[in-house]
């Protein structure tokens, strides 16, 4: 099958070891699944709550279970099941962000999270100067239809990393053109508009 | 049968038979010198004999899986929302057998067979045959059929039981499990509700100690009550009152113990229709193999110990409204594979149906299934 693998994923899948076994919490259609396991010999499960995307899931031949991020990975999995477990752009929208990372590390030796960066100049202009709530390429829902009820910047999820012992072991910061420049790289809380994380927990 | 058979139909079908001289080993110690099977099948075998499907069958239900026996025939098979061409198991590229199983009273050698042995009806001397039981004698007649492996064992219900012990017992024999609806075993409450079925049964006058046949009545109350218990489980809260409300039958109550209710109406129809259908010590029976069915057992209670050396991949159902065999007790059969580190998906469709969904075509359900034995057909080649 043919499909696109979008930078952001891309970007992931430069950071999984070939062989490995991923949990992807949020799945979709199950592309970076497929893409893993073809390209790198990787195994593991899609997680996913759409029925529209677990047929997607069932069509691309991925495993897929149907399950509630923050309310069913008790009913599946054991201490350290996985090596990496994988949160692209979900974190955001869940009610229990923190919990959800301490569940990411009881499951998997490493987590890998994307969220859009609500540090961003863009949403600063908007909510500070405009004065309304940011609608940018990252964050395209407004206020109060959007699935996103935890925004947090880069400093914000850094600080949280901190207070549940969580290393971050690699952090990739793009502009709204899916690139890594220089600005994002001096200024990644300012210019960033997508954040990747790759961590574990930290050895104590 | 509809006037003319729909395209989507495998048709007017035959039963089939096979006979088994070789002595069977029970799981209870006794053994069957002899026995019959009676099945189905539907499409053709490809040449390199990798397109087979064995479909399992639940509690009640037999080899007539799909089409019509005869022209006159008023319903098709039990799993003709499934099963035709073009379908979920699409006949046109996959040869499905349904076989009927050991202890049944619809063709397989059972409680109303005649004992060889005797030159009686076996009735209640028949042995309790276990999923374990069913899963060996599938696994001869597969080899009569020159199926080595099949593309898929396919099962709803304690059909599903017989998919999951299919991976536990001859993993290289199966290439696929779909378990639908099922459970990796029963829960107090279920076993509970079993043993009112079985002691409504028992506790029939006519019942004689299984030997109604000699005495030539039949326990035609039990059978009905355990049937209109049965028949309750199977549906959900919801669906009842979508089918029947609270709607009287004659727009009125009568103050008396007659069908006020068109459900109670609709449970004694369902009960004795049941009675002319099926026999009374296979239902006994039926309800012990899924009471017994507890492959973990043997593993200290472990299920992913016992599906440690299972090859399969595994696709496991559910329906949300299925209190009998409800989703949990499919997550509890995910978690064990997941455990194991085992191919599998699990999908649990919104429906509204109980747990006679499994039969239902609810488009999610059918989507859902249709997508997966695409995965089946290109492992199997085809």
């Amino acid at each position: 099958m043919n499909f696109e693998l979008g930078p952001e994923l891309n970007l992931i899948s430069q950071w999984i070891k070939p062989n490995s076994r991923v949990l992807d919490m949020g799945c979709g259609a199950g592309t970076l699944m497929q893409h893993l396991g073809n390209s790198l010999g990787v195994t593991g499960y899609g997680l996913e709550i759409d029925p529209d995307k677990i047929a997607l899931c069932l069509q691309a031949g991925i495993n897929v279970i149907q399950s509630d991020i923050e309310e069913g990975l008790v009913d599946f999995f054991d201490e350290d099941s996985f090596d990496y477990v994988i949160m692209g752009q979900t974190l955001q929208a869940m009610r229990q962000p923190s919990r959800l990372l301490d569940e990411m590390m009881r499951i998997g030796k490493q987590g890998i999270v994307t969220f859009p960066n609500f540090g961003h100049w863009k949403s600063r202009v908007q909510i500070g100067l405009e004065g309304h709530m940011p609608v940018t390429p990252a964050l395209p829902s407004s206020w109060h239809n959007t699935p996103n009820i935890h925004l947090c910047t880069l400093m914000d999820f850094e600080s949280l990393c901190r207070e549940r012992s969580i290393e971050i072991l690699e952090r990739k910061v793009m502009n709204n053109e899916h690139k890594t420049t220089i600005g994002t790289r001096l200024f990644p809380n300012l210019l960033g508009e997508i954040a990747l994380y790759r961590f574990r927990k930290m050895e104590l | 049968m509809p006037e003319t058979i729909p395209k989507d139909s495998v048709g007017l079908v035959q039963p089939h038979f096979m006979h088994f001289d070789e002595p069977l080993s029970l799981d209870s110690g006794r053994v069957l010198p002899s026995y019959d099977l009676i099945y189905e099948t539907y499409g053709t075998l490809n040449p390199a004999g990798t397109n087979a499907i064995l479909l399992c069958h639940a509690l009640s239900s037999d080899h007539h899986a799909a089409g019509y026996h005869s022209t006159e025939e008023r319903k098709p098979g039990w799993w003709e929302t499934c099963v035709g061409p073009g379908k979920c198991i699409d006949t046109n590229r996959f040869f499905v057998v349904c076989s009927n199983n050991l202890g049944s009273c619809k063709g397989s050698t059972g409680p109303v067979s005649v004992n060889p042995e005797t030159g009686k009806v076996f009735g209640p001397d028949f042995p309790l045959v276990t999923v374990k039981d069913w899963v060996k004698s599938q696994a001869i007649f597969s080899d009569r059929l020159g199926i080595k492996k099949w593309a898929a064992v396919v099962g709803g219900s304690l059909g599903g039981m017989q998919a999951m012990q299919w991976t536990i017992d001859y993993p290289d024999r199966i290439q696929h499990a779909i378990v639908i609806a099922s459970a990796a075993k029963l829960s107090a409450q279920n076993i509970a509700f079993n043993e009112v079925a079985r002691q409504a049964i028992l506790t029939d006058p006519d019942f004689h100690e299984g030997h109604y046949q000699a005495n030539n009545t039949l326990p035609r109350r039990g059978l009905m009550i355990a049937r209109m218990l049965g028949h309750i489980t199977y549906l959900s809260d919801d669906a009842m009152r979508a089918k029947f409300g609270r709607e009287l039958r004659e727009g009125k109550v009568n103050y008396n113990f007659d069908v006020d209710f068109q459900v109670e109406s609709y449970l004694r129809y369902q009960g004795m229709s049941f009675v002319d259908r099926f026999d009374a010590n296979t239902y006994l029976l039926m309800t012990k193999t899924l009471d017994y069915f507890d492959p973990a057992r043997e593993c200290d209670d472990d299920l992913s110990a016992a599906f440690k050396h299972a090859l399969a991949s595994f696709f496991v159902l559910s329906f949300t409204s299925d209190w009998r065999f409800a989703p949990q007790r499919s997550k509890e059969i995910v978690k064990a594979l997941l455990d194991d580190d085992k191919d599998v998906s699990y999908v649990e469709v919104e429906a509204n149906h109980g747990h006679d969904a499994f039969l239902m075509p609810i488009p999610r359900y059918l989507e859902a299934f249709s997508l997966y034995m695409e995965r089946v057909a290109k492992d199997a080649c085809v």
